[in-house]
């Protein structure tokens, strides 16, 4: 059923009992011609645009949980493409431009606000580091404004500009930046990949791969053994645990990083805005909760949550920036795992296995790469070859040095 | 007892109320009046105020649910201005004279809220109806729909104010916690007490009780809260407990840490002088004890959010502890045993009990399910409660299937009780369902942590007792203490609560399930029709028990009608994960005192009160206060008293405090061999009494940092390090040290807070210095030429190291003395330069100095470059291992098409440059695949009187001479500049020898 | 999380900085494979779901690097030594 004002008005005539199952829940067949392993935005996206792109319909995502239960239903929702280098710049914005069409894409409201994002700066050496990076934005044909302290004020009258620690002097805004409804971009990508053939399978596992003279020719799953003889892993977070099941050791570590939502408020923050004195960023969700979230805790976890110093270090970073967020109160933080690469930067690329590919290593930055990433992917499956959006995201580019280091931090995957 | 006539719902004797005392308060700008012990709920219930709230999305009209923190309904906005605080619960508000509470999310108000007009477009406003429309036009939705369902939604206004209040951040150690003070919580504690143990005890509540205070419960023979206080004063008595009130654990996190919120100021409108408004407790405790009780349970049936439907043991609170009637007839249903005492308690305050409805058949209930002769019992359901602003009537549904209609003014209900196991969770933990004490409990306890009551389904007093008794004696033993068991006092025997699954509505919009959120019955039908049938997916679908009160009232019924819906037992369906906090925390509690001006450590380097004498503006630069210039009078603003600055150093001398540059003290045998290792620069062949520049590469073959090496003598050397690098080159040499090669025999000492350091620069500099330095000291150049470091001994004493170093190009020193004679070297600088012309520097004089000479700073070494890249490569060495070496010579790093630093100058002179301007060929398309580089710093040369930058450029070596434009886009500002070497004044360094 | 640091007792896991992985060895200077040996100790992690070895800083306190033996999953804390020592029990 199309979604729409005048299928929500039918509905509610027949009491709301006809609305079908957003996405089925089929059995696993056992061969498909394509496999994504991982039912998360990436994979969903993949899996869709296989089948829309690339009209590869014989495609199964195999997810262990339930849809949408890993990062992209637990990150703070922010989307913009205001990067610096090259490989980044022209793909977060191609990922832009796909959030803009997304709900006409998918029919269905992902609720993309583009309030734009706002980047404080405090020193004339940041705003050197910002106007390098507007500018590379603005060459790249990506919207990007440079705002002097009383723009600032004027946009967020609620900042602590002067009375501060580090007074802030200005930003650079993206106004096309913004949020999304960010479980909703899993089930949106799932339904529509469902509408086109494609077999979403909740609470399979992969247990093993079936791998002939270097090439894959099928999975083991909890569900028993699928074959395909292209398979894409787009389960970041797990990436080294999958990888190591085919044998690889990847360029990965896998992180925490907490996220928090306030109890909600009446509309407080315009957009999403970033501190630069302190990792901090936060927005206003459509309910009313201050999201916001800032450095990971720095040790290598898998355990989804984190600890209270780093809770206590984003609150401080939220109220010196933004001092009426004191008497506001936490309503919840949680943590999600967070493939980190050495250089920041994420893998879409094939491995040394035939068949086997790898979308990994999105560090905080995945969400807003979904559509992105799903498209580069899926011509990837599709083609064999790396999309074009894509091809900095090389795997050997660590043993090359081609790195793409947007903070220049080196190989400490707890610092990117 | 009876209800006062004439004076609302209060009794007139009773309860844990000072009626001694009156309190005047506020709500919705009308005085009302309670006593001390009443929370803002039941003053407003005394005076028959029921309706407080309106609701989330249909703005229905909302009542008070609950008497504690689990209330989802009744959120009000306590105080004004910036002291305003949205979303605080009015059962967890004590009373205090002069409060004002307003209701919240109504417009214009709570009377006449015009937003309930979308209760007549509730069946468009189904679960997720936002995914389903608002698409077209696309362009609508930022500016048409969004804005509208912002402003609609959210709860209360928060104050956008800066907050007038302080917070604290505490620590605290101890044995055994114990988080709940009713009674499983205190005999926890006195159990694990009497052993030696240090005990912590934290109750949300303002007194220790629990439950205790809201029932009419006898201990020993006498009234429960007579061995409340007995126990709590022998607690308060011993010196290694301590008891905090008003305090709740709100999270639990690893190696037995706590985080326990204590608000200190919530008995009053203002906190006392030096006292913070509230207090983040970190805990440490060996070992756990949970006691945090269990909460009650609404039931689903349509119109259940009416005003004047309440929890059963709420209306049993508000009657017992609080001395006020919810209602004079009321109707009690209950799927327990335990709303039946409600019935009881509520007719002994002489309210009439107008039924009570159990959805149990007579045999399936237990002792406690009897009532006084003459009260009519139902088996059966509630189908639908009336009434508009209040309850006025239910409609009882019998197991018979008649139906009938009771006038009534308020309903108690009772689905069951559920433990308050948060805590058990926030470490991964799982729960289960279990089947017997129908609720959930954790599949195994941590070794660290146990539970005792209700928060174990060990409903009943005798149990809590027994088990907190147990758990606490146990905690203690396990801990090496010796313990005795405790005698405990008698008690009534134990009925168990006889719980059944309560029965679900069937799709019925106005059934609600999560109050806060809007969420029935109806919607979740709804989801799971969609396929929305895994719990998660349930609660982001729908948003229920995503509310302020984190599902506290709403999640067990959620997955009653989920595991109705599906078919699916409860079993099968784990909860939800609970995330920390347990209740809503305060940010700025969470941030403590590091806020506003103390958000970070301001570090002054030791003379920075000379500085401020000569009257420097001074610049945060990272964690340091540093002076950026020294206006005087007649300065037009800071370029003016840069370039003064600059000319005094070029003419004559300046002084500039480096101080804040990284210092480690390097001593040992192997230290040559060491440095040679974890620099890129040769070290190995420095001197005795020389000092060198020298460059820091990462592993990865970036450039990690500059700075200079001394030796000092033979197994002595002094590193100097950029000021942001200090720490990370520290840490890195530590790890270099003890990690790499632990066999080198080397220490370190970073000695960056020990010494002060002055660069005095000029050609006047040695002139200078010689009239600070002990006389006879020769500084003339034979003796100390360029790159010489040595010890000196200045005229007042001070034992001192001075280095021929220069970052400017003129002939220059750095003269490092121990801190505590920073001051007076640097008064005793300026005093005796004075003939001379002295004047002190600021960052922008040494900024712009440091582009006239070409050097690179922060700016060039970002951790993207390479010591090519910076046209620095005669500063490593092409063999040997260094760190970084190996990769360094990776193909992307060594690829000669990487741009290289050089020197830009405005083709036009009288043009300003602009640092982050992107560096385009001529004629070239301005867009991204032209984009050959970009100037990283730019200053205005007060020595050639133009604006000059350094950046970096695509094969630059071959192209100075070449005209490119500089691209700003960003502030519109194109410059065409010239390709230059650098440095850009005295490229021979004739004035550096002086 | 509390580190018990062999120097300074059990602490808080803030007065530490954590920095990688403690598996992985530097190559030894001008062995043949040497780039790729460096890829490898730089780039490449076995990022295990369970016990693991890092190397912890003790910034605020003894400034020793030490390793720490730690679950990550559980966040659970093991064995920790000293840098520049065998694990205990283990030759070096």
């Amino acid at each position: 059923m199309r979604h729409s004002i005048v299928s929500l008005l039918l509905n509610a005539a027949t009491g709301h009992r006809r609305w079908p199952r957003m996405w089925r829940d089929p059995e696993p067949r056992p061969h498909y011609e394509a496999i994504v392993v991982g039912g998360g935005g990436h994979g969903l996206a993949t899996a869709y645009y296989l089948a829309k792109a690339h009209g590869v319909r014989d495609v199964a995502v195999l997810e262990k949980g339930w849809i949408g239960g890993g990062n992209v239903g637990r990150n703070t929702t922010i989307i913009r493409s205001n990067y610096l280098l090259p490989g980044n710049v022209s793909f977060y914005e191609a990922s832009l431009r796909h959030w803009e069409g997304l709900e006409r894409e998918l029919n269905f409201n992902a609720m993309v606000s583009q309030r734009g994002v706002l980047n404080l700066y405090h020193s004339d050496a940041q705003r050197d580091a910002i106007v390098r990076r507007g500018n590379a934005m603005r060459l790249h044909g990506v919207d990007a404004e440079l705002l002097d302290a009383h723009e600032v004020r004027r946009i967020a009258p609620f900042l602590a500009m002067d009375d501060a620690r580090f007074p802030i002097r200005g930003g650079l805004l993206q106004p096309r930046g913004g949020t999304v409804r960010h479980d909703a971009v899993a089930w949106g990508y799932a339904r529509a990949a469902d509408r086109l053939g494609v077999d979403v399978i909740q609470q399979c596992e992969l247990l093993g791969f079936e791998i002939e003279r270097g090439r894959v020719v099928g999975v083991r799953t909890s569900r028993g053994r699928i074959g395909a003889r292209r398979i894409g892993l787009a389960c970041a977070g797990h990436s080294s645990q999958v990888a190591a099941l085919a044998g690889l050791t990847l360029p990965i570590e896998t992180h925490v990083l907490q996220a928090f939502v306030s109890e909600g408020v009446k509309p407080l923050i315009p957009g999403v805005i970033t501190f630069g004195a302190g990792h901090f960023y936060v927005s206003q969700s459509d309910k009313g909760g201050l999201v916001f979230g800032g450095d990971l805790d720095g040790y290598n976890s898998y355990a989804q949550r984190g600890n209270l110093p780093t809770v206590e270090d984003v609150c401080e970073s939220g109220v010196a920036m933004i001092p009426a967020m004191s008497r506001l109160r936490l309503l919840r933080s949680w943590g999600g795992r967070m493939d980190m690469t050495m250089d920041g930067s994420p893998i879409i690329d094939r491995t040394p296995i035939e068949g086997l590919y790898l979308n990994a290593g999105w560090c905080y930055g995945g969400f807003k790469a979904t559509p992105a990433s799903g498209w580069c992917f899926a011509h990837l499956l599709a083609t064999g070859e790396s999309h074009a959006l894509a091809r900095a995201y090389r795997l050997d580019r660590f043993a090359t040095g081609h790195l793409i280091d947007e903070k220049g931090q080196g190989a400490h995957p707890n610092r990117q | 007892m009876s209800a006062r006539p004439g004076a609302g719902a209060r009794l007139a004797d009773g309860g844990l109320i000072d009626r001694t005392r009156t309190l005047r308060f506020r709500f919705d700008g009308r005085e009302y009046a309670g006593h001390p012990g009443d929370t803002l709920a039941s003053a407003l219930l005394a005076h028959g105020v029921h309706r407080v709230a309106r609701s989330f999305k249909y703005h229905r009209s909302r009542g008070i649910l609950s008497a504690g923190f689990e209330e989802p309904n009744a959120l009000v906005e306590l105080g004004e201005g910036d002291a305003r605080v949205p979303n605080t619960p009015a059962t967890t508000i004590e009373l205090f004279e002069g409060l004002d509470a307003q209701s919240q999310n109504r417009w214009p108000s709570l009377r006449f809220d015009l937003r309930a007009v979308n209760r007549l477009f509730s069946a468009l406003l189904p679960a997720g109806f936002y995914y389903k429309t608002f698409m077209w036009p696309a362009a609508f939705w930022e500016r048409v729909y969004e804005p509208a369902i912002r402003r609609a939604a959210g709860l209360g206004r928060a104050s956008g104010a800066p907050d007038p209040a302080t917070y604290e951040r505490s620590y605290g150690f101890c044995d055994v916690l114990v988080v709940g003070a009713g009674p499983a919580g205190l005999a926890a504690a006195l159990g694990a007490a009497r052993s030696g143990a240090r005990v912590w005890l934290v109750e949300a509540d303002c007194r220790a009780g629990g439950r205790l205070l809201a029932e009419r419960l006898a201990i020993g023979g006498e009234p429960a809260l007579r061995w409340v206080e007995a126990t709590v004063a022998e607690l308060e008595s011993m010196p290694t407990v301590r008891v905090l009130r008003r305090a709740t654990a709100v999270g639990r996190y690893d190696g037995g840490v706590y985080a326990i919120l204590e608000r200190v100021g919530a008995d009053r409108a203002q906190s006392a002088p030096f006292e913070p408004r509230e207090r983040l407790w970190h805990v440490v405790a060996r070992h756990g004890v949970l006691a945090s009780g269990a909460i009650e349970q609404p039931l689903v049936f349509e119109n259940n959010d009416l005003p004047g439907i309440l929890l059963a043991g709420a209306v049993r609170a508000y009657a017992n502890r609080y001395a006020v009637l919810a209602g004079r007839r009321v109707v009690v249903a209950t799927s327990c045993d335990d709303a039946w005492a409600t019935a009881r308690d509520l007719l002994r305050a002489g309210a009439s009990v107008e039924a009570i409805v159990d959805q149990r058949p007579a045999a399936a209930r237990g002792p406690g399910a009897w009532a006084p002769d003459g009260v009519p019992v139902e088996t059966g359901w509630l189908r639908r409660a009336r009434g508009r602003d209040r309850v006025r009537a239910v409609e009882i549904e019998a197991a018979s299937g008649r139906t009938r209609r009771v006038a009534c003014d308020a309903i108690a209900m009772s689905g069951g009780w559920a433990p308050q196991l948060q805590l058990a969770t926030h470490l991964g933990e799982r729960l289960r369902w279990d089947g017997a004490a129908q609720c959930f409990a954790p599949e195994s306890w941590p070794p660290d942590l146990s539970g005792a009551g209700a928060v174990c389904g060990e409903f009943g007093l005798a149990a809590a007792l027994a088990a907190g008794a147990r758990c606490g004696t146990g905690a203690a033993r396990a801990l090496g203490f010796r313990a005795t068991d405790l005698v405990l006092p008698a008690v009534e025997p134990d009925r168990p609560l006889q719980t059944v699954p309560s029965r679900a509505a069937r799709a019925v919009r106005a059934a609600f399930v999560d109050w806060q959120n809007d969420v029935t019955i109806a919607d979740v039908q709804l989801a799971v029709r969609e396929g929305f049938a895994a719990s998660e997916h349930l609660k982001r679908y729908t948003t229920l028990g995503m509310a302020t009160d984190q599902g506290k009232t709403s999640s067990l019924n959620g997955l009653i009608a989920l595991a109705e819906a599906t078919g699916r037992r409860l079993e099968e369906l784990g909860p939800t994960t609970h995330r920390p906090p347990v209740v809503p925390v305060t940010i700025g509690a969470l941030a403590g005192r590091h806020r506003g001006r103390h958000y970070r450590p301001t570090r002054l380097p030791p003379a920075h009160a000379v500085a401020a004498d000569l009257g420097a503006v001074f610049v945060e630069t990272g964690p340091w206060l540093r002076a950026q210039v020294f206006p005087r009078a007649g300065d037009r603003g800071w370029l003016d008293a840069m370039c003064r600055e600059v000319n005094t150093v070029r003419r004559a001398v300046g002084v500039c405090d480096v101080s804040t540059l990284g210092k480690v003290d390097v001593q040992g045998a192997d230290a040559p061999e060491f440095l040679e290792r974890v620099y890129a620069s040769r070290i190995a062949t420095l001197a005795i009494g020389r000092v060198r520049y020298a460059l820091m590469r990462r592993e990865d073959g970036f450039v990690m940092d500059d700075g200079t090496v001394a030796r000092l003598g033979e197994r002595h050397y002094l590193l100097s390090t950029t000021t942001a690098g200090a720490v990370d080159v520290y840490r890195h040499l530590q790890y270099c040290r003890q990690v790499l090669w632990p066999d080198l025999d080397v220490r370190l000492a970073s000695v960056t807070d020990q010494w002060a350091q002055f660069a005095v620069a000029g050609p006047r500099s040695r002139e200078l210095l010689g009239r600070l330095v002990e006389p006879g000291i020769d500084l003339a150049d034979p003796q100390f030429p360029l790159l010489a470091a040595g010890s000196v001994r200045l005229g007042d004493g001070t034992a001192a190291r001075l280095f021929r170093v220069s970052f400017c190009g003129e002939l220059a020193y750095e003269l490092a003395v121990p801190a505590r004679a920073a001051h007076r070297t640097l008064e005793r600088l300026f005093e005796a330069g004075a003939p001379l012309g002295v004047a002190p520097y600021g960052l922008e004089a040494l900024g712009a100095m440091r582009i006239e000479k070409g050097h690179v700073a922060g700016n060039e070494i970002n951790g993207q470059t390479t010591a090519a890249d910076l046209g620095l490569g005669r500063w490593t060495t092409k063999d040997g291992d260094s760190v970084g070496a190996v990769l360094a010579r990776r193909p992307g790093l060594a690829d000669p098409q990487r741009p290289r630093l050089a020197g830009f100058v405005p083709v036009d002179r009288a043009q300003r440059l602009g640092a982050g301007a992107h560096l385009i060929a001529l004629g070239a398309p301005r867009d991204a695949a032209h984009d050959e580089g970009y100037l990283s710093s730019v200053a205005y040369s007060p020595t050639l009187g133009h604006w000059i930058g350094l950046g970096f450029l695509r094969r630059a070596a071959e192209r100075v001479g070449e005209r490119v434009l500089a691209h700003d886009p960003l502030r519109g500002r194109d410059a065409l500049v010239e390709v230059v070497e650098t440095p850009f004044v005295d490229p021979r360094g004739e004035r550096l020898r002086g | 999380m509390r580190i018990p640091c062999p120097f300074c007792g059990l602490r808080g896991h803030e007065e530490f900085v954590v920095d990688g992985d403690a598996t992985v060895t530097r190559p030894a200077p001008g062995r043949p494979d040497a780039p790729t040996a460096a890829v490898r100790f730089v780039y490449l992690r076995d990022n295990p779901a369970g016990w693991h070895r890092e190397w912890w800083f003790h910034a605020f306190g003894c400034e020793r690097w030490i390793v720490v033996e730690r679950d990550t999953v559980t966040h659970a804390v093991g064995r920790v030594w000293s840098a520049g020592d065998p694990a205990p029990g283990e030759d070096r």
